[in-house]
C-alpha cells in the first residue's frame, strides 16, 4: 500500500503525458493536437511540483509556527513555463488560424492530400 | 460558546454538501437541458452560502473573514449570471422546456 | 488527509484526460481542457503551490480556454474522421508508457523530505532568503531575485510570442469602423453583471501585484487577471468598445515598455557598481535595494504579460469579427 502511495502521483503523470502524446499522434484535427500539447505539459507540471511537496510542510510562505517548507524552486519554474505555456500555445493557435485561412481545412489529412496533389 | 459555534458550523458544512451532492446528482440523472441547469445551479447558490458560512464560523475573527465574505458575494454574483447566461443561449438555440415538448408531441398527435 | 485528497483529485484528472481522447466535439473538448486546468490548480493547491495554482487557475482555464475557442470560431467544432490506422500509435504509447513507469519505480518515495531534490539548494532559499531577501513568500523571492536573469528570459519569450502572433495575425485597426457592434446586446443581465464586476477584478488585480511579497501572487498572475477583466468587457460589450479603452498600437508599447524596465532595474545595478540584476547596490541598505527591485521588476513582468495576453486576444478577436463579417 505505501508503495502504491509513494509512486502514486508519477504514475498518474505518466498516463497523462501518454495521453498527451496520444492525442498529439493520433488526432486529425490541429486544435485537438494543441489540446494534447497542452495535456501533455500540464502533466509535466504536476510531476515537478509532486517533487516538490514535502509531507507534513506547508506552502513556501514565512507563517509561524512553520518549520517545514515544500521546495520553492520548482513552483518558480513551472510558474514562469504556465505563462511561457500559453504564450506558445496562442502562436500555435494563431498558425492553424493561418492554415485554415491559406487550405480551407485544419484536418491533418485533407490538408496534406492537397500538398501532395500539388 | 466555542463548542457551539463548531456545531453550528458542522451543520451548515453538512447541509451544504448534502445540497452540493444533490446538485451533482441532479446533473446527471435529470431528463433535459434546463432541469440539468437548474441543479447545477442549487450547487452554485444555496451550497456556497452554507459551506462558506460554515468557513466563517471556523474562522478566527480577522482579515480572513472578510476574505471569505468577498468571494462569498462575488460567488453570488457571477454563478446565478452564468446559469442565466446558459439557460438563455440554450434559448436562443432552440432548446425547448419539457411542457412545450409534451405540448409539441400532442399537437403532431392530433392531427393523425 | 491531504493524500486522500491527492487520490480523489487525481483520479479525476486521469479520467478528464481520457475523455478528452474520444470526444469528436471539439466545442466539448476546449470545454473538458478548462475542466482539466481547474482540477490541476487544485491538486497544486494540495501540493502547496499556492502560486503556481493561482497562475493555472487564471493562463490555463481561463486565457487558454477562450484563446481555443477564438480558434474554434474561425475553424469550425467537428473534428473528422482520421484516416490514421489507431493500432500503431497505441502500441507506441504502450511502450514509452510502460518505459516511463519503469523509471518511476526508482525514484524517491513522494513527499519524502529525504528526497535529493530537498537536498540541493532548497535548504538556502528556505532559511537565507527571508533574512537575505525579507520577504515573507519564497517563490517571489526565488523568482525576482534569486533567479532574476532567467525570468527575465521568460518575459521575453512572452514578448516574442506577442510579436509571431501579430506577425501572422495581422495587427487589428483602431477606432474606424464602429458601426458592426458586436457583443451581447441581448443579454441585459449580463451586460449589468459585468459592470459591477469588472472594476473590482481590475483592483484585484493591482492588489495581486503589489501584494505577490507577502502572499501568493505577483506580476504573471497580476497581468493575466487584469487582461481577463478587459477580455470580459470585449466579450460582453464587443471589441470595437475594448479597443477604444485600451488600443492595441498603445498595448505594443506597453509589452516592450514592461521588458525595458525589467532590463533597465539591470543596467541601473550595473551603473551602481553591482552585477546585472544585483539590486543590492540599489539602495543604501541592501534588503531595501532588495525590496525596491523586486517591486520595479514584479511591475515590469505584470506590464508585459497584461498587455501581451490582452493583445494576442484582440489579435484573435479581430479575426473572428472579420470572417463574421464576411
Amino acid at each position: 500500500m505505501n508503495f502504491i502511495l509513494d509512486h502514486y502521483n508519477y504514475w498518474i503523470v505518466v498516463f497523462l503525458m501518454m495521453t498527451g502524446f496520444y492525442i498529439v499522434i493520433t488526432a486529425n484535427n490541429l486544435v485537438k493536437k494543441i489540446v494534447g500539447l497542452n495535456v501533455f505539459q500540464t502533466s509535466v507540471f504536476i510531476l515537478y511540483i509532486s517533487e516538490a511537496k514535502v509531507s507534513g510542510g506547508t506552502a513556501p510562505i514565512v507563517t509561524e509556527g512553520a518549520t517545514l517548507y515544500s521546495n520553492p524552486l520548482p513552483h518558480v519554474l513551472i510558474l514562469t513555463a504556465i505563462v511561457v505555456g500559453v504564450a506558445v500555445t496562442a502562436v500555435g493557435l494563431a498558425l492553424i488560424v493561418r492554415i485554415k485561412r491559406a487550405y480551407g481545412t485544419v484536418e491533418e489529412n485533407e490538408f496534406k492530400k492537397m500538398d501532395d496533389a500539388i | 460558546m466555542l463548542l457551539l459555534l463548531d456545531i453550528i458550523s458542522g451543520i451548515l458544512l453538512v447541509t451544504g454538501v448534502f445540497f452540493g451532492l444533490s446538485g451533482a446528482v441532479g446533473v446527471f440523472k435529470l431528463p433535459n437541458f434546463f432541469t440539468r441547469v437548474h441543479a447545477a445551479s442549487v450547487t452554485d447558490s444555496i451550497a456556497v452560502i452554507l459551506i462558506v458560512s460554515g468557513l466563517v464560523l471556523q474562522t478566527p475573527l480577522g482579515i480572513n473573514i472578510a476574505k471569505l465574505l468577498f468571494i462569498l458575494v462575488f460567488l453570488l454574483i457571477t454563478s446565478p449570471t452564468a446559469s442565466h447566461a446558459l439557460a438563455k443561449s440554450a434559448r436562443h438555440g432552440g432548446l425547448l422546456t419539457m411542457s412545450e415538448l409534451e405540448k409539441g408531441d400532442q399537437e403532431e398527435k392530433a392531427p393523425k | 488527509m491531504s493524500d486522500f485528497i491527492d487520490l480523489v483529485l487525481l483520479a479525476m484528472l486521469a479520467l478528464t484526460g481520457l475523455r478528452i481522447i474520444f470526444l469528436k466535439d471539439l466545442f466539448a473538448v476546449v470545454m473538458l481542457f478548462g475542466i482539466y486546468s481547474f482540477l490541476t490548480a487544485l491538486i497544486f493547491i494540495n501540493l502547496d503551490a499556492v502560486d503556481v495554482a493561482f497562475t493555472e487557475a487564471a493562463v490555463g482555464a481561463g486565457i487558454s480556454s477562450v484563446l481555443m475557442l477564438g480558434t474554434l470560431a474561425l475553424t469550425g467544432r467537428e473534428e473528422k474522421e482520421s484516416s490514421h490506422s489507431s493500432i500503431l500509435p497505441l502500441i507506441v504509447v504502450f511502450i514509452t508508457g510502460a518505459a516511463l513507469i519503469y523509471g518511476t519505480l526508482d525514484m524517491e518515495p513522494f513527499g519524502n523530505p529525504d528526497n535529493p531534490i530537498h537536498k540541493h539548494v532548497a535548504p538556502r532559499y528556505i532559511e537565507d532568503s527571508p533574512k537575505e531577501i525579507g520577504l515573507p513568500n519564497m517563490v517571489t523571492s526565488v523568482l525576482a531575485s534569486y533567479r532574476g536573469f532567467d525570468t527575465l528570459g521568460e518575459v521575453v519569450v512572452v514578448f516574442a510570442a506577442l510579436i509571431a502572433v501579430l506577425s501572422l495575425l495581422g495587427v487589428p485597426k483602431e477606432g474606424q469602423e464602429k458601426a458592426p457592434a458586436s457583443g451581447l446586446k441581448s443579454h441585459q443581465v449580463l451586460r449589468v453583471v459585468a459592470k459591477l464586476i469588472i472594476s473590482p477584478i481590475i483592483l484585484f488585480a493591482l492588489y495581486v501585484q503589489f501584494h505577490g511579497d507577502f502572499g501568493p501572487g505577483g506580476g504573471f498572475q497580476a497581468g493575466v487577471i487584469a487582461a481577463a477583466a478587459l477580455i470580459l468587457y470585449a466579450l460582453v460589450f464587443g471589441l470595437p468598445n475594448a479597443v477604444a479603452v485600451i488600443g492595441p498600437r498603445f498595448l505594443k508599447f506597453m509589452a516592450a515598455a514592461g521588458v525595458l524596465l525589467y532590463a533597465s532595474v539591470g543596467f541601473f545595478s550595473m551603473y551602481k557598481g553591482g552585477n546585472f540584476l544585483d539590486y543590492n547596490k540599489l539602495a543604501a541598505d541592501p534588503v531595501a535595494g532588495q525590496h525596491y527591485g523586486i517591486l520595479i521588476i514584479e511591475l515590469g513582468v505584470g506590464i508585459t504579460v497584461f498587455a501581451v495576453m490582452l493583445n494576442i486576444y484582440y489579435a484573435f478577436g479581430n479575426q473572428v469579427e472579420r470572417s463574421n463579417i464576411q
